[in-house]
């Protein structure tokens, strides 16, 4: 385990780039759900605004 | 007819519908290649001869650049099918495709340089490769703030389509950058037409990582798209369904 961690010597290069490519794949998930349900709610609060409207001309 | 599904694609109901049952069948595919790619890459891969482990930052670097080139290539045809048809569901393709981009075109560029400093002996140099590669994040950056800078989301698209399209060619510099002139990166290892120059063992968990990557912008790009369709429709009864269904 030690030796494998330690990745030869190449440790402080090999894991800090494996760590930044897993946060960013993280965050992408993250920013990709949030973004969808940013939508979701814009799209839930016009129709809201539409039935209100059609309320008062009616 | 034969153009129907093109017509369909065009729809944006039946996108915004597709994308969600598309989804889970690039996301589950992925997490297995990748965590499989992983294995194979970190464990079972010999150590380069040369490079001892160090080399294993390759399987995080190339399928991070391989995805800067791709997600961009993808950016600029749904964005040229977007001003030549007029096509919404291309445009939000486009706009979906961008952040993605920008975050791995980041990535390759920040595992290269930890790459190059045992290697080369240096985190940064002005060589082709790595300064195409700078401009393309370049590139995603002002696309995003171009689109972020227009209020009107039809101008926004019909601009920030032009800037993906025009920027298309650093996509070829880039990749040809290490075979026209002397470069401090190396030449394609895998992307070839010879035999790649690579055992098995160290060349199929790449390939997973490829795929696994590969997979996972599919998976992202259809969770993004949906968000972008409804972002583009107002008054459109289908959105009920869509939001409340």
């Amino acid at each position: 385990m030690k030796e494998f961690l330690d990745m030869g010597g190449y440790a402080a290069f090999v894991w800090p780039a494996y760590l930044i490519t897993f946060a960013v794949v993280g965050l992408n998930i993250a920013w990709a759900r949030r973004a969808l349900a940013r939508s979701q709610r814009d799209a839930r609060r016009r129709l809201q605004t539409q039935v209100q409207l059609r309320k008062e001309a009616a | 007819m034969a153009w129907t599904w093109f017509h369909r694609l065009a729809s944006p109901p039946h996108v915004y519908a597709l994308a969600a049952r598309l989804t889970p069948w690039f996301a589950w595919p992925a997490a297995v290649c990748i965590v499989a790619g992983l294995y194979g890459g970190l464990v079972l891969a010999p150590p380069d001869y040369q490079q001892g482990d160090g080399f294993r930052i390759m399987y995080v670097h190339v399928p991070s650049a391989w995805m800067s080139l791709m997600v961009y290539t993808t950016m600029a045809v749904a964005a040229a099918i977007g001003l030549i048809w007029r096509m919404k569901v291309a445009h939000a393709v486009a706009a979906s495709c961008a952040p993605i981009g920008a975050s791995f075109t980041f990535v390759a560029l920040v595992t290269g340089s930890l790459w190059g400093e045992p290697m080369w002996g240096t985190y940064w140099e002005w060589d082709p490769r790595l300064t195409s590669e700078l401009i393309l994040l370049f590139l995603y950056l002002g696309y995003i703030g171009l689109r972020a800078g227009i209020e009107d989301p039809q101008r926004a698209d019909r601009a920030s389509a032009l800037l993906a399209v025009v920027g298309i060619v650093n996509v070829p510099i880039i990749h040809y950058s290490v075979v026209w002139r002397n470069s401090l990166h190396q030449a394609p290892s895998v992307m070839r037409l010879a035999k790649p120059a690579m055992p098995l063992s160290m060349l199929t968990p790449l390939l997973l990582m490829l795929l696994g990557f590969t997979l996972l912008f599919g998976a992202l790009l259809l969770v993004r798209l949906r968000g972008e369709v409804l972002a583009r429709e107002r008054t459109a009864s289908w959105i009920r369904e869509a939001v409340e269904g």
